[in-house]
């Protein structure tokens, strides 16, 4: 069985910030080891008081459930200006109706169980981002530090 | 069912996966051989437990449902 849990978060929208944080904290429960490789938009999710404040987009995103149930808004209506601030609050509407915990809350969840949080540092240099603006605790690094973690017994999983 | 038990935790409402978070904590703070009782709303919370009993070495002593509470009782084991 392995015993460590090596995740890649490339994506910075809500519903792509939450798997990574889901999963990560819940092997750390079954004990297993784990680090999280944050790169390119996955920064976003490691910026100070950003976690809460990603956004959906519900353009070509056909999956997404209709707002009004039984009524079908065509994807394209998506385009609109405002349409992703509005997206955003109906996604994080059904969130807190079913009691599922905030980003921020699960990214202190995973510090606090010793999750390891690496930042990628090439992309944080594309993107512009320095380290001061992303949350303390941080591994600002390469990619070999985190394939060497994922070269010893691990599963990967990429988001 | 009934067990006797030390902690209890109440993990009602709450969704995946924070009640597999807060059931390891609790169960973490028990001494060897103690009893927790978890209370939890998630469907999804009995093969969550069995999964998370069975990868760690703790001890599901038993589990019930009433109404929609399941309650389980966790033996820290090791």
């Amino acid at each position: 069985m392995a015993k460590r849990l090596a995740i890649i978060s490339t994506h910075g929208s809500l519903d792509a910030a939450y798997p990574p944080l889901i999963l990560a904290t819940a092997a750390m429960a079954l004990d297993m080891e784990v680090a999280i490789f944050f790169t390119f938009y996955g920064l976003e999710i490691l910026k100070k008081g950003n976690a809460d404040k990603l956004q959906v987009a519900p353009i070509a995103n056909p999956a997404m459930p209709q707002p009004i149930p039984g009524i079908s808004v065509p994807n394209i209506i998506g385009v609109l200006p405002g349409m992703t601030a509005v997206a955003t609050g109906m996604m994080n509407n059904w969130m807190k109706k079913a009691n599922v915990a905030k980003l921020s809350e699960l990214l202190a969840m995973a510090q606090e169980m010793g999750v390891r949080l690496i930042a990628c540092q090439m992309s944080m240099d594309v993107l512009g981002i320095k380290k001061e603006e992303l949350i303390d605790g941080i591994e600002v690094v390469g990619a070999a530090t985190f394939v060497e973690f994922a070269s010893d017994d691990a599963v990967a999983l990429s988001f | 069912m009934s067990f006797n038990f030390d902690q209890e935790l109440d993990c009602s409402g709450l969704a995946c996966p924070m009640p597999i978070l807060k059931t390891k904590k609790a169960v973490d703070a028990l001494q060897v051989g103690q009893v927790l009782k978890m209370t939890a709303t998630d469907p999804g919370s009995l093969p969550d437990i069995e999964a998370w009993t069975s990868k760690t070495g703790q001890e599901l002593l038993g589990h019930e449902k009433n109404g929609d509470k399941f309650v389980f009782y966790i033996k820290r084991a090791k």
